[in-house]
């Protein structure tokens, strides 16, 4: 029996072990980016291409900043959601057109809405390497110091607005 | 019908392969590069470094990494600049730090362990060896045992 106890207690830790990295998902990388400054930016906008966007414009306001493409999938899944979220105003979204032609990017909200208060166009895709991206969507949260206080990897859904960006956003803006 | 079979078959002469562009024109650029970029991870296809992937993303790190060499900055500045952006996740030598101890020292923990268990038990089975000690009453059943055998063969 005893010999028996050893090697099954350390069976028992390697299935812990790996049951734990089957949870862990390897494509969210934590970002260095939270809690710094978000990086500045100057970028034309998808509708107005003589006027820039620029995070230094909204100083004072808690907003995301939403990394999107009209070639990503996974945008037209979270899509609804932001669309939910500039219905309801409680934060307002800014839009950053990743690597994307205008007029595609045009069509694409034409027909699928567009949550967005400004769209800036990233057609080299330096602002988001400056904002560690690493695959569209990305979002951050962003707040009236201009502090990246959140990255949402991947698309948005109803659980994680629900439990962590409308608390926080809620939260940064009390302040 | 017969134009059109002529048209195909004419078709292979107007498609040409060119010869691959020099990725720069400064060949000492293009090797500092490489050198940087195999110490790199890509961040969209996890186990290839930076240097082997085709990812749009690691197309533009690399034209990012090449814009610094040309700016002169030191290898430190870019893998800086890269680190600061996406952490230590695009390092493939993830450096000693305090969440990184397991990673590092784990191993040669589990050595030490497998080691000492190889020792005590080759200890043991080494004692287990000597301590036999036969009784003389012992010794004669064994002796009359195998008198049995070698006659009942």
């Amino acid at each position: 029996m005893n010999r028996f106890l050893l090697p099954l207690s350390i069976f028992v830790v390697v299935v812990g072990f790996l049951a734990v990295g089957l949870k862990l998902n390897p494509r969210e990388i934590p970002s260095p980016l939270v809690g710094k400054a978000a990086p500045d930016f100057s970028q034309p906008q998808l509708y107005e291409r003589e006027k820039v966007f620029s995070p230094a414009d909204l100083k004072g306001k808690v907003w995301l900043l939403n990394f999107w493409a009209s070639w990503c999938n996974g945008c037209k899944t979270e899509h609804p959601v932001l669309m939910e979220m500039a219905r309801s105003g409680d934060v307002p979204i800014y839009g950053m057109d990743y690597k994307d032609q205008p007029d595609e990017a045009m069509a694409w909200l034409r027909q699928w809405g567009n949550p967005y208060s400004i769209i800036g166009m990233d057609d080299a895709g330096r602002v988001g390497i400056n904002f560690g991206v690493y695959g569209v969507p990305e979002t951050y949260v962003i707040d009236k110091q201009g502090v990246i206080r959140y990255k949402q990897i991947g698309p948005l859904n109803q659980e994680v607005l629900a439990n962590k960006i409308l608390p926080l956003v809620k939260e940064l803006q009390a302040q | 019908m017969n134009w059109l079979a002529l048209i195909l078959l004419l078709m292979p002469g107007l498609a040409w392969a060119g010869e691959a562009r020099p990725l720069a024109d400064d060949p000492v650029a293009e090797a500092r590069l490489k050198h940087l970029a195999v110490e790199l991870r890509c961040l969209v296809c996890q186990n290839q470094t930076l240097a082997d992937s085709n990812a749009p993303l690691a197309e533009d790190l690399r034209r990012e990494v090449r814009e610094m060499i040309a700016k002169n900055m030191s290898d430190k500045e870019i893998i800086e600049f890269l680190v600061s952006r996406y952490g230590d996740f695009v390092l493939y030598r993830p450096p000693l730090r305090a969440t990184t101890t397991l990673l590092w020292v784990g191993p040669f923990v589990l050595l030490t362990i497998g080691a000492t268990a190889l020792v005590i038990t080759l200890r043991r089975r080494a004692h287990k060896v000597v301590e036999v000690a036969v009784s003389e009453e012992e010794h004669r059943k064994v002796e009359q045992l195998m008198a049995e055998g070698g006659k009942r063969s």
